[in-house]
């Protein structure tokens, strides 16, 4: 009974999740198509993050150490 | 035992999910072989407003497109040589712009310099009646205002077709 509720709990919730679904007809995505908008920025600038991410924690090589593995970086 | 009693209503639930997801998926959108839909924008340069109707008679190529779109860059340079090679013939090419203000559409004009005909629909009820389905988006409409080809997005490599399409279209073959 207890796993039923938390399943119908869990659906409805899931089904409410899905209300925020929205498709974007093509010709508005100009909003979309900025840089600022891509999930990932691009691969210089994501660089340029991890830098100064790494020298403000202190943390050389925190978020792992592009390379072949020679410690050359 | 429980778990197997709860699997039908699983299922229920699985249903209904992708019920919901299904519209999303199946917007309606103008295929071959339909009439164009009516479709009215003001001219970027000013003058009254031109409707798609108006050009019955002509071969029309009706290309959406936006300055934010990328591959709308390299589609202007071919439109341009078709204005210039086939416009004689009979063609008229009709370029709407779906930018939601005006000034980022001259922006990109001053940039990528067009010699055919710009029109502004920035409230975009030309590519909801459309129903596009990529930008950009080209429709080659004959002179019956019938859609022959509907094409989406735009690469190099498809200048060639396009153009056979239209040339064809023009010549008054099938």
């Amino acid at each position: 009974m207890r796993k039923t509720l938390f399943a119908l709990v869990c659906t409805v919730l899931l089904l409410a999740a899905l209300g925020g679904c929205a498709t974007v007809p093509p010709w508005e995505r100009g909003t979309l198509a900025k840089p600022v908008m891509s999930v990932d920025p691009p691969p210089q600038e994501k660089q340029q993050k991890l830098r100064t991410y790494g020298a403000k924690e202190a943390g050389a090589a925190a978020t792992g150490v592009g390379g072949g593995g020679c410690g050359c970086n | 035992m429980l778990a197997r009693r709860m699997t039908p209503r699983f299922g229920h639930a699985a249903l209904i999910v992708l019920a919901a997801l299904v519209p999303t998926s199946l917007a309606w959108s103008v295929a071959p072989g339909q009439t164009a839909p009516a479709c009215s924008a003001a001219p970027i340069d000013g003058g009254r407003t031109a409707s798609l109707a108006d050009y019955r008679g002509k071969v029309v190529y009706l290309d959406f497109w936006a300055s934010w779109c990328a591959p709308c860059r390299e589609s202007f340079p071919f439109m341009n040589e078709l204005q210039g090679d086939l416009a004689d013939k009979g063609l008229q090419i009709i370029a709407v712009s779906v930018d939601k203000t005006a000034d980022d559409a001259r922006r990109f004009l001053e940039r990528y310099p067009a010699k055919f005909t710009i029109v502004l629909d920035t409230k975009g009820a030309c590519p909801a009646a459309f129903g596009l389905e990529g930008m950009p988006s080209s429709y080659i409409i004959d002179r019956t205002g019938a859609v022959r080809v509907v094409h989406v997005g735009f690469r190099e490599s498809d200048r060639t077709e396009l153009r056979r399409q239209l040339t064809e279209l023009l010549a008054g073959g099938k």
